[in-house]
Order: structure tokens, then sequence, then C-alpha cells
């Protein structure tokens, strides 16, 4: 290798060796300029379309506009369910300096509870869009926000808000009617279009507020924006705007259902008022109740505590859900239940004594009355509501018929139309107890039942009712809340239209109705102190009873506590020719049936002659 | 007319004029293009930000001198100088892997009076490309056994200084300035296929190496879209950038992806994908044009370089100028990993600005101070 000694180097081939590499490293310029003009090519024209809709899916972002929500109106257009212009101081958090510095800030201006600023980081925590505020204090009052308004300048990021919030000017005693919006949970989102409630505040919880939800909700716009990378709104490309949700006329009468609550006094219970011509629910009233007011923007957890946790149960829906035997109340169906299947007559007597036996020497069933009736008739065994002649008409008849024929006026499910969360009660079988006791069926269930106790159980919207259908005279209409949605009456799928109960013999119905007007009438009835009134009133009393007396045990109510005294029913409608209003009333642990006798009496007067106490003046609305 | 425009052309740029300063009017004329072209996507990429642009007009200018400063030097100096700018430089590397500053886990700059700072590693792309032109400078070519050995040698250890600080994407273009010197010098090809075939086996010591981040980029780049939010955004991004920019682009400003800060780096590193948006594939033919016509004025320079030294220096500078620019466009249109490579002349940043404009410098002084023959 001696030629390539440094002496005899070749400077023209070293030039050329480096020259060919030099020509070798342009071929791979070019060749990777290729590749990447291939790569861009791919990108740019092949696939542009693909990267041109991520490019528009990065940036245009569509948000809901929440509509503004239907009203509630009664029968005579009160407002039920409001909204509200409110001002809620909110906050976007990536224009505030700090957490302290905001608390700092705002100290002596506007005094923020440690629950408000709990909340507050507590949402902080959670998934939001940037540049969303987030509310700090909501529903300012006027003071504090003027107060904030002279600072707002040196508040950078803090800023008040005009919202509508929904607001129930009645509160307490139309809660389990109307019910309540609330904060809008994941479970909730499940049953409704997601992207529609973006934005949106709250939504339909219970009542016609839950049920209505679709109608008064609207139709939300959308706001089609673009964003930049931190999620910011740079500007509005386009605007739909919101449909405002229907309102809707109930047949609620403001005034019925504000003075049937008052009513109830410091009792539990429930009213029901239905008009029999158009199954229009006129009052739903469930006692204790409480203030929807607090659900609306999310209520606090010590407010929900202590109404969940109050013995009283404001927040059980008695009207709806309360499960009670209907008592003497029964009776009435019992004695048309007897006529159809040729168990009773109106003319037959029978000698009631002061109990019932089944069989010579077995149990007792006593009667409310110790010396018993003596000889009576049908019409006589429902004005002085005897038991023993129930008794043993449901022991001749059996569970069958009983269930058969009472099913017929509801019990044991629910016709109401338009609200959620309705029982259906308990009208037993021999299937029934089967099932849910593996038991067979004993006379004795059926001696129980025909006088309302036992294993019936109904709730107050059932039992009103079955007393709407026996004032129709069978041509009755399903309970439901809602008359007209916007201005179009509501249709209800086709359910809405007369329902019609045949009787075998349809004079019965007048029959039992005169009976029942002589329960009020007559010196014996036990509803006598609905006399004196300028219409016609039929009526049926009832006493529950919340714990089984043994046999031979005496019933001594002073010795009781409050809690376990009888229930006091009452089931009635007025004037019976053209009846107007058909009304069930039930005081928990009330006693005598002559609390509710009294509150219906009272309800007929102010519904039928409008003698409504001056006070209740302002829920009178366009009403004569 | 025996004068064509070309011909006119070509005399204009053998002018005695720019001779006499040293200038290579053709390379300046590029470079001038490329610049003024940078500034205008910037502008857009900046979000408006005229501060900006201004401040990188003047690091063109200050670049521009530095580049026709070193033009007036001759290239035997630079190849006497560079031995010792060799060793100084280590010298600093290891004072910065000893006391340097940094940000983000990384320790490249060192600090100066006056709360300047100062990164040797950049100045290593230019003294390792001189440092084995001149080892060789003397050598007879192609190089021997030995030689590859000493100079692998001389490549290797501030290579490895500089991936410990850790600046990957600045080792790999150091380690390429001077492998490519050992090209230029006729590295026997059965190396090169050597090396081909160990690259696999060095990449697997190499990934042991690797810090995490750096490995994840890895990851990423086989597959960006396991992590859309995190280590893939960049890269899902850039190319959404690209590729909704079409042909013709969605115009100057009114790129979504840069202009809504959908794009991050928008204005460094990833500032091809403004372009790409902005001025569509038409615009990216445009620049990359304009990089060729550097590059191969930068070979034609080389070719035709007076000496061994010259033309080793020259080649592989103008090699590295285009390794700069594939490494970036190939991370950022993602076929390569993202390694933080800046497109030169138009990312936004001062260090590899004044080093780019060195380079041309030297290639300037290459061309313009041969003897007259």
């Amino acid at each position: 290798m001696s030629h390539r000694h440094q002496n005899f180097r070749n400077y023209r081939q070293e030039r050329q060796v480096t020259r060919n590499r030099i020509i070798a490293s342009a071929v791979f310029v070019l060749l990777l300029v290729s590749v990447l003009l291939g790569r861009l090519f791919y990108l740019q024209v092949l696939q542009h379309k693909v990267y041109e809709t991520k490019a528009d899916d990065n940036r245009v972002l569509l948000l809901s506009i929440p509509p503004t929500r239907g009203l509630i109106y009664d029968r005579n257009g009160v407002v039920l369910a409001d909204n509200r212009p409110i001002h809620s101081l909110t906050v976007v958090p990536e224009r505030i300096k700090s957490v302290a510095w905001l608390k700092k800030q705002l100290a002596g201006v506007i005094n923020i509870t440690p629950d408000e600023w709990h909340d507050f980081e507590q949402k902080l925590k959670e998934y939001r869009r940037p540049y969303q505020p987030i509310t700090l204090k909501p529903q300012l009052t006027d003071a504090q926000w003027a107060r904030v308004a002279v600072d707002l300048y040196k508040l950078d990021g803090v800023q008040v808000e005009a919202q509508l919030t929904r607001y129930y000017p009645y509160g307490k005693a139309f809660a389990h009617a109307i019910g309540y919006v609330g904060r809008i949970t994941e479970k909730d989102l499940e049953r409704v279009n997601k992207q529609a409630y973006q934005g949106a505040l709250f939504i339909g919880k219970t009542g016609v507020e839950g049920y209505y939800e679709h109608v008064l909700f609207g139709k939300p716009g959308i706001s089609k924006v673009e964003v930049n990378a931190r999620g910011r709104i740079m500007e509005e490309l386009g605007k739909t705007p919101p449909v405002p949700g229907k309102s809707i006329h109930l047949y609620l009468d403001a005034r019925l259902q504000q003075y049937a609550y008052d009513l109830l006094g410091n009792y539990k219970g429930s009213v029901v008022a239905i008009d029999p011509n158009t199954g229009g629910i006129l009052a739903l009233v469930s006692k204790p109740g409480f203030n929807p007011n607090l659900f609306v923007r999310g209520i606090s957890s010590k407010d929900y505590a202590a109404l969940r946790n109050s013995k009283r149960l404001p927040l059980f829906n008695r009207a709806l859900r309360g499960g009670y035997p209907p008592a003497s109340t029964i009776k009435p169906y019992m004695a048309l239940a007897g006529l159809q299947y040729g168990y009773s007559s109106w003319t037959e007597r029978y000698f009631a004594k002061g109990y019932y036996q089944i069989n010579p020497g077995g149990r007792k069933y006593r009667d409310w009355k110790r010396g018993g009736h003596g000889w009576i008739n049908l019409q006589r065994a429902i004005i002085e509501s005897v038991d023993t002649y129930f008794y043993q008409l449901a022991d001749k008849m059996g569970i069958t018929p009983i269930h058969d024929f009472l099913s017929r006026f509801g019990f044991g499910k629910s016709y109401l139309l338009d609200l959620y969360g309705a029982s259906d009660g308990i009208l037993p079988s021999k299937a029934w107890k089967r099932a849910k006791y593996n038991q067979p069926w004993y006379t004795g269930d059926s001696v129980n039942v025909g006088i309302g106790q036992g294993y019936m159980v109904a709730t107050p919207m059932q039992m009103a009712t079955a007393v709407s259908i026996i004032a129709a005279r069978g041509h009755y209409y399903y309970p439901r809340m809602v008359k007209d949605i916007g201005n179009k009456p509501a249709t209800f799928d086709g359910k809405g239209g007369v329902h019609n109960l045949i009787l075998k013999d349809q004079s019965n119905w007048n029959k039992i109705i005169t009976a029942m007007h002589k329960v009020i009438t007559d010196p014996k009835g036990t509803g006598r102190r609905l006399q004196g009134t300028d219409y016609t009133i039929a009526g049926k009393t009832g006493t529950g009873q919340v714990f089984s007396l043994q046999d031979g045990q005496k019933y001594e109510a002073n010795k009781l506590a409050k809690r376990l005294h009888d229930h006091a029913l009452f089931i009635a409608f007025a004037p019976i020719d053209k009846p107007k209003i058909a009304i069930f009333a039930i005081f928990e642990n009330g006693g005598s049936a002559a609390k509710p006798a009294e509150l219906t009496k009272k309800l007929f007067d102010a519904y039928i002659d409008g003698k409504y106490p001056k006070r209740y003046d302002y829920l009178k609305g366009n009403s004569k | 007319m025996r004068d064509s425009f070309f011909e006119r052309v070509v005399a204009f740029t053998n002018a005695r004029l720019w001779k006499l300063i040293h200038l290579d009017i053709l390379l300046l004329g590029a470079l001038l293009l490329l610049m003024a072209g940078g500034l205008i996507v910037l502008y857009s990429a900046s979000g408006e930000n005229i501060g900006m642009v201004e401040r990188q007009g003047v690091r063109f200018i200050i670049g521009m001198g530095v580049c026709l400063g070193l033009a007036q030097l001759p290239p035997k100096y630079m190849r006497r100088a560079s031995p010792a700018l060799f060793a100084f430089i280590v010298v600093l590397l290891i004072a910065v892997l000893l006391f340097g500053i940094g940000a983000k886990g990384a320790q490249r700059w060192l600090g100066l009076p006056g709360g300047l700072r100062f990164q040797p590693s950049e100045l290593m792309k230019i003294v390792m490309p001189m440092t084995i032109a001149w080892y060789f400078s003397d050598r007879q070519l192609p190089p021997r056994y030995n030689e590859v050995l000493v100079v692998l040698g001389l490549i290797i250890v501030p290579v490895l200084m500089i991936a410990k600080q850790p600046d990957l994407g600045t080792a790999l273009l150091v380690a390429v300035s001077g492998i490519f010197v050992l090209f230029l010098a006729g590295l026997g090809w059965r190396y090169i296929l050597g090396a081909a075939v160990l690259a696999p086996v060095a990449g697997y010591v190499l990934w042991h190496f690797m810090h995490d981040y750096q490995r994840q980029r890895v990851l990423t780049l086989l597959d960006p879209e396991s992590d859309p939010l995190g280590a893939g955004w960049n890269i899902i991004q850039s190319k959404t950038a690209i590729g909704s920019g079409g042909l013709y682009g969605k115009g100057w400003m009114e790129g979504t992806q840069a202009q809504l800060n959908f794009l991050p780096e928008s204005h460094t590193d990833f500032i091809i994908a403004v372009l790409a948006e902005e001025f569509g594939l038409i615009g990216c033919c445009l620049l990359l044009f304009g990089y060729l016509l550097v590059i191969s004025r930068g070979l034609y320079i080389a070719a035709n370089a007076e000496d061994n030294y010259a033309r080793l220096l020259a080649g592989s500078l103008t090699l590295t100028f285009f390794v700069y620019v594939f490494v970036n466009i190939g991370m950022v249109s993602g076929i390569l990993p993202v390694v933080g490579v800046p497109l030169p002349l138009v990312s936004y940043g001062g260090t590899s600005i004044i080093t780019i404009m060195a380079t041309f410098g030297i290639l300037m002084s290459v061309q313009t101070h041969k003897r007259a023959r």
C-alpha cells in the first residue's frame, strides 16, 4: 500500500472520490425530498377530506341554548310554577388569579358562606368546558347585586349573570301535585336527550313538572361557535333560537287545593278531589308538604336530610302512594258487587247483631256498634255502616267476585293518567295471597275485605277515583291533572275519553247514591255533620284500623298514642243529581270520621257555592 | 443579441464585486427568499405578533452579519483553528454537564455574565465537521480502517456528552455532521452497509440510554392515536393542520388549527404545519424548492472547493442543513419521531439561526477564497 504515501497523493483522484460522494448525496437528497413530497401529497390531497373534518371537529362546537320553560297554571289561570329572573354571582376560573385571591377580593363586598365556597370548589374539580362560568353565589338580593356591581371593575373573572329560575309561589300545599324541578343528575340524562340538556339548569323531577317535562322543557336552540384549543369561544358562527316550552293548564283549583291543605290542620293526611264530568283533578293534597323551591337549584344536603329524616314524611306523596285500608268507604262498592252477582238485594232484610261468626262458635267479627243494628236492609246497612251485613255478604260472595268487581272501580291498579309514581294499592285475591305469602285464602280474609280491612289497601287517588265513578253513574273518566297543553286540550293517547262501567241493573247507580245521600240526611246516618247545605251530598264514612284489635279487645282512643289512633276517612260527591265534585279525604290517626266529613263540607261549600274564606282571594285567578 | 437572459444572470452572479466582498449571491438570494417566506409564516403562526417577527428579523440580521463575517475568513484559517476549537468546545460541554443551567429536565446552557445563556452543543454542529475535515485534510482519501476508528472516536465523545444533557436532536445532528464528512471522504460502501445492518442493534442499545420522555416520543410516533390528549396530541394536530390545508391552503392567517391554538409549538418546531395549513401543498412545494436551491448551491460549492478540507466541510455542512429540513418536516408530518429539530430559517428561535447562518458564511468563504486559476 505504498502508493498511499503522502508524497504520492493523487489530489485529482481524491477530489473525484468526494465529488462522487457528493453526487450520491444529491441523489439521496432528491430521494428523501420525494419521500417528504409523497407524505405531504398523501396528507394534503389523498387524506384531505379526513383531516378537513378533523380540523372542523376541533374548532366547531355546538352549544345548546336552554329554552324558556313552560308555565303551569291552575284552572283559573293562577300561575303555580313560574319563571323568575335571578342574578347569580359567577366566576370564570381561568380568569381569576386563585381562589385565595378571589376570597380576599370579595371580602367586604359580599358575604359568601362557607357552604357556597365548598360548593364552588367542588364544582371546580368537576369536568367542565374551559371558560365556562361557575356559580359562586346563586340568587343575589337586589342590595347584594348593587354592591357587587360597584366593585365589579376590579373583580376580573367575576360576573353577575341573569338567569331564569323556576319559582313556585305557593310552595308547600302544591309541592306534591305540581312537583318540582331540580339539578340534573346522570340518571336524569339517561331518559332524555343529553345534548338538549347541555346548558339547562334543571329538569322536572316529580309531579306535573316531572311527567310533562317533554312539554314544558321546549326545544333548545343551537349556537354554533368557534372555539380555540383551550375551549374559549372565539365567535358565533350561527344560531338557531330555542323554542320555549309549552305552558300547561291544569284542572287543579288553587284555592281548593290550598284550602284543603289548611283544613287538614296539624294532621298528616291527604285530600283528592275530582270533577266526575271530566276526570280532572281539582285538588291533590298530601300533608305535610315541603317547600319545592328548595330543590330548584339543587337542595343542600342539610335541608334534604331534614326533610328525609322527618318522622312526618313530608316527601312522601300520600295522595298517590299512601296505602290505607279503605275501611267502611268500601261498603257502597261491596253493596254494588252483591247486587251485581245476586248475593244482595235492596229488599232483603237482615238481622244485625253486635258481631258476625262464619261458623257458630267461631271467631266473632265485631260490629262498630256493640249491640248491633237490629233488622235492617241494604240501604240502612249503608246509612248506618253496618259491619255485620258486609261481613256476611263478603262471606257469601267469596273473594273472587269481590276482586273482579272492585277492580272495575280502579282498586288494585292505577287509572291516573298523567303523574308518575302512583301506587296500585292492594286488591287481594287468592292468587295474590298465594304469590305473596304462599298461603291459601281463608274465608276470614274475605270477611275482613268486606269492610275494607284486612289485606285491602288503596291510595287516596284510587278511593277518589272510585267515588267519582259512582258519581258519574259508571260513565267515568280516568283522573288527570292536565287540561290543556299550549292552547290545545291534552289527548292522553286516546285513553282520555269516557269509560263505561255498566251494571246488570243500571238503576242500582241511583239507588246506591240515594243510600249514600241518606248517610248525610238520615238521623242515624254516619255523615250527619254534612247536613244544612243548599245542595245535595252523597257520602260514606270510614274508620281505618291502624292496628288489629285482638278478639274481644275494646278500642280506647284516649289510651293510645296518637300515631296509633284510627285513620279517619270520608268519600263524597255533590250535588247528587249533577255531581260537580267527588272527594276523598283522610286524616291519619284522625280518630272518627268527623274530621274528614267536616273538611269535605267546607270544601263543597267553597267549590260549589263559592264560599271560600276571604283569605284565599289571592288564589282566585279569573274565577267569578 | 448573444447575451441571453441566462447568460446575463450568470454574469451577474460571477461579478467580481461579489467575489471581492466574499459573497455568494446565488446562495444569499436563496437564503433571503427562505427568510422572507419564513417571516410571513411566522407572522401568522405567532398570532400576528409583530414583536416576534421583529425579533426574528433582528436575528436574521445578526445571522447575516455572522455569515458575512465568516465569509471573509479564508478556509485555511478555519482549518488551522479546527482542533483547538474542538478541544475548547469539549471543555465547554464538560462544563455544561457540571454546572449547566436548563429547563424541562434538560441541562443545555452555560450561564454567562449579564443573564445571557450560551449553548455549546450548538457550536459543535459546525466544529464537528470542521474537525473531521481537518483530520482528513492532510491524509490521503479514502480513509483507512484505523483512521475511520479515530474519526468515530472523535464523533462519539461529544455526541455522548450532548446526548447526556439530554438533547437527542442536537446529538444526532452533531453525529450526522461528522459522519457526513466520513462519507464524503470516501468511506467504503461495505462500512456503510455494515452500519446499516448494525443500526437496529445500535437502536436497541440507544433505547436503554433514552430518557422516558424520549422513549415515549418514539412510541408515540408508532401509534400517536394511543395517547391523543397527551403525547400524541402534537402529531395528531400537526397532521390535521397539514391535511386540512389541502392543495391550496386555507389562506394566510386563516388556518384554524394554527390560529385557534390547536397546533402546539406552532411558531417553533411545528411551523411547517402552519405553512402547510395556510398555503397548502403548493406552499410546501415552494418551500422545499427554496431549500433545494440552497442545498444544490451548497453541494455545487463543495464539489468545486479548492482542497479536501473545504470540500469535505462544505459538503457536510450542506448535507447537515438538509438533515434539519428532512427531520423537521418528517417529524411534523408524522413519519419521524419528534426529536425537537427546528425548521431552518423559518422556525422562531435564536441559536439555531446563528449556527445556520455561520454555516453559510463558511460555504461562502469556501466559494470565494479560491485562488484564481
